[in-house]
């Protein structure tokens, strides 16, 4: 047995997460004395670059954080433009951007289950490879995402940074006649999510449980996507809400002691954003055949408050999170007259807004400041997982200290599961980049910063 | 012998390798042609080199980076560039006309922690590239075609004409003509079949600028349509900065 002794453990490159990033875990006397997801991606200066462009820039910009969540970005950039002008869009448009939203849902929640996640539940490297055993499997994965991505593509232009959203609304919008094309392929895809639901529930699920409180938007009437109350349900049950222009005022950044990294708080807590947090906050407002899928998957009736906090649980979350997408992109197709302009006019207003929407990761919020000529002169963007890291490295720490009291597993085993508990929160490195401060421990043997050819 | 691929990823959103995982009706039977030996963003099984091509996404914005794209190059018997990022540098370019420094103290708290250099270069700038694919992102299509042709063993073919060539195919009207709609069109590498116009709206050149290029032609037009200098500037120096930087120079 190794777990008696002293050990680091360390993962040079994360594998199946978007974006690059790297593991450490150190083990003195059978205790986990540290978790770390370290993050390497190289800063792109975002924030700095956006400064002194045109208030009508970001949605195109902002984009390009991450080639995974293109509309999440350009659903937050327009929020918190819109909310400096003081516009608000006309509710057509705003089933239309939430339509555009549920396509990015689909992509990218079902790139996540079937490329990123299962191979790990079914003990196989790549969703390729998983493939040769489970074609079947993995082609119903691909046709839901393909679906997903005809939905951004035919509103948005193209799947990775669609081209067709601005402030207001959009350059141009669809007819009826050619939304119709996607009910087909969306009723299909109703199909293959269900399907997934049911795939996913058969999957083994180690116990872990995630301590941080859980922060999403919520809405009165429906499950929240492109806008919102940021709401918080500790881990005691509390739930509050705040304005979503105090967010820098609870969502703060810390410098933990020996390290570089900032660290995100809420409130001086930890917690913990996305799929886990939004079915925990607004479940009881899924549609019908959402929470049928929820109960079938063995969540519990969102409607009785079941809330899912194992992390390992969080794929049959995002199942039914995908099967939501699916049946609300068809309601929306179905009920949809084109609005008469295709966008809202929006005249700059010096001053402050705040934007926050539900990227498939998490909530992702942005702030800017806008002056007299509607140049931006301050820039702000806070995404998911640049919050979600505090509670990954607790959450690793549970997870990897459990196993070595229960198991005693050797490295190898341990760097595994791990690297699971890590790809449960789907970590967006891309995204955290422009935010968090580089952290490179470097000792000997260290790959950090990518010797991996 | 299967041939291998491999897949790399510099400073980047990782958007251009997704485009490979986004073609959904492709990628088992691309699976079926060739051994995946290096892709981090799809898989936890890694071999070594040689790899017979390499894809490469994003630019060199670290002087690890940079060591890291030479030894990638030695590990590849062809390697391909992806995207505006790995062609041009990409949209954190703009720091090579800026003071880096700056940037730093406007993102970072502790900006002394912070690894970077002051530019983001392409990957041409530091190795030899086999072939140089445009885009932000790049177009699935393309992508396909310059895979195949590679492991055929032929040239792709990727024309590089302007984006006004593909509007006109697809039967447009153009949106400067009919609209005064600023428009880089007429400037820009053709490949994403000319999208923005499609929705009614102007190129913003994220393919970078195309074989033949007339920058100071079309900047008159720019201003006769509304932009300013610092407009232009603007409109320039964004997805492809140092690309069109380029063209612009004397």
């Amino acid at each position: 047995m190794t777990h008696r002794g002293s050990r680091v453990l360390h993962v040079g490159s994360l594998s199946r997460v978007e974006g690059e990033g790297a593991l450490r875990l150190r083990v003195h006397d059978g205790t986990v004395t540290e978790a770390r997801l370290e993050i390497y991606e190289p800063p792109r200066f975002f924030e700095a670059f956006l400064r002194g462009r045109s208030y009508t820039e970001p949605p195109d910009i902002t984009a390009r954080v991450c080639g995974i969540c293109p509309v999440a970005y350009q659903m937050s950039a327009c929020a918190a433009i819109e909310d400096a002008c003081g516009v608000t869009v006309d509710p057509v448009i705003r089933e239309l951007r939430r339509l555009l939203y549920c396509g990015e849902w689909i992509e990218s929640q079902a790139l996540h289950i079937y490329l990123l996640h299962a191979p790990d539940f079914l003990g196989r490297a790549s969703a390729i490879e998983l493939a040769r055993t489970h074609r079947a499997d993995v082609e119903r994965g691909l046709r839901l995402k393909k679906a997903g991505n005809s939905v951004m593509e035919l509103l948005g232009g193209r799947a990775v940074h669609p081209v067709n959203v601005r402030l207001g609304g959009f350059h141009r919008v669809p007819t009826r006649q050619e939304l119709r094309p996607l009910r087909e392929q969306l009723t299909q895809a109703l199909d293959d999510a269900w399907e997934t639901v049911r795939w996913v529930a058969g999957f083994e699920f180690p116990d872990a449980r995630v301590e941080a409180d859980l922060l999403a938007l919520a809405e009165p009437d429906t499950y929240a996507i492109e806008g919102g109350t940021p709401t918080v349900l500790r881990d005691d049950g509390v739930e509050t809400a705040f304005p979503t222009g105090d967010f820098t005022e609870h969502v703060t950044e810390t410098h933990v002691a020996r390290s570089t990294a900032l660290h995100s708080r809420l409130d001086g807590r930890l917690h913990l954003t996305g799929s886990l947090a939004r079915f925990a906050i607004s479940g009881a407002r899924l549609s019908p055949v959402a929470r049928e899928a929820a109960v079938a998957a063995g969540l519990g009736d969102p409607r009785e408050g079941a809330v899912c906090r194992n992390p390992f649980r969080s794929i049959l979350v995002r199942a039914v999170e995908t099967l939501y997408a699916v049946d609300e992109a068809l309601r929306i197709i179905g009920t949809y007259e084109p609005p008469e302009r295709p966008y809202t006019d929006v005249p700059s207003v010096p001053g402050v807004g705040h934007g926050a929407t539900e990227a498939p990761r998490g909530l992702l919020y942005h702030r800017y400041e806008l002056d007299a000529d509607g140049l931006i002169t301050d820039a702000r963007m806070v995404p998911p997982t640049a919050q979600n890291q505090g509670a990954i490295e607790d959450d690793l720490r549970r997870i990897a200290q459990r196993a070595l009291a229960e198991q005693g597993m050797d490295d190898a085993a341990l760097t595994h599961l791990c690297e699971r508990a890590i790809r449960n929160h789907d970590p967006c490195i891309s995204c955290s980049t422009h935010f968090l401060d580089l952290t490179v421990v470097r000792t000997a043997g260290d790959t950090a910063g990518g010797s991996d050819v | 012998m299967t041939p291998t691929l491999a897949v790399f990823k510099l400073a980047s959103c990782d958007g251009c390798q997704l485009t490979l995982l986004d073609c959904e009706d492709e990628l088992l039977a691309l699976a079926g042609q060739v051994e995946i030996s290096h892709f981090l963003e799809a898989s936890s099984a890694v071999t070594g080199g040689p790899y017979d091509l390499s894809l490469v996404e994003g630019s060199v914005t670290t002087a690890a980076d940079a060591e890291r794209i030479r030894s990638i190059r030695a590990a590849s018997r062809r390697l391909v560039t992806i995207g505006a990022c790995a062609t041009a540098g990409g949209i954190q370019a703009l720091r090579n006309l800026a003071d880096v420094d700056a940037y730093r103290r406007v993102v970072y708290a502790h900006p002394e922690y912070i690894d970077t250099l002051a530019t983001s270069t392409p990957v041409s700038a530091h190795v030899d590239v086999d072939f140089e694919l445009r885009g932000c992102p790049i177009d699935r299509r393309q992508l396909i075609e310059v895979i195949t042709a590679f492991l055929a063993g032929r040239r792709p073919d990727v024309p590089n004409h302007s984006v006004c060539f593909e509007c006109k195919r697809r039967g447009t009207v153009c949106v400067t003509v009919a609209h005064g709609t600023p428009c880089l069109g007429p400037v820009t590498h053709a490949g994403c079949g000319a999208l923005c116009p499609a929705y009614q709206r102007g190129c913003f050149g994220c393919f970078g600028p195309s074989g033949s290029v007339n920058l100071p032609a079309l900047i008159p037009l720019l201003r006769r349509d509304g932009l300013d200098e610092d407009a232009v500037g603007r409109f320039l120096h964004t997805f492809n900065t140092t690309a069109f930087e380029e063209e612009l120079a004397p």
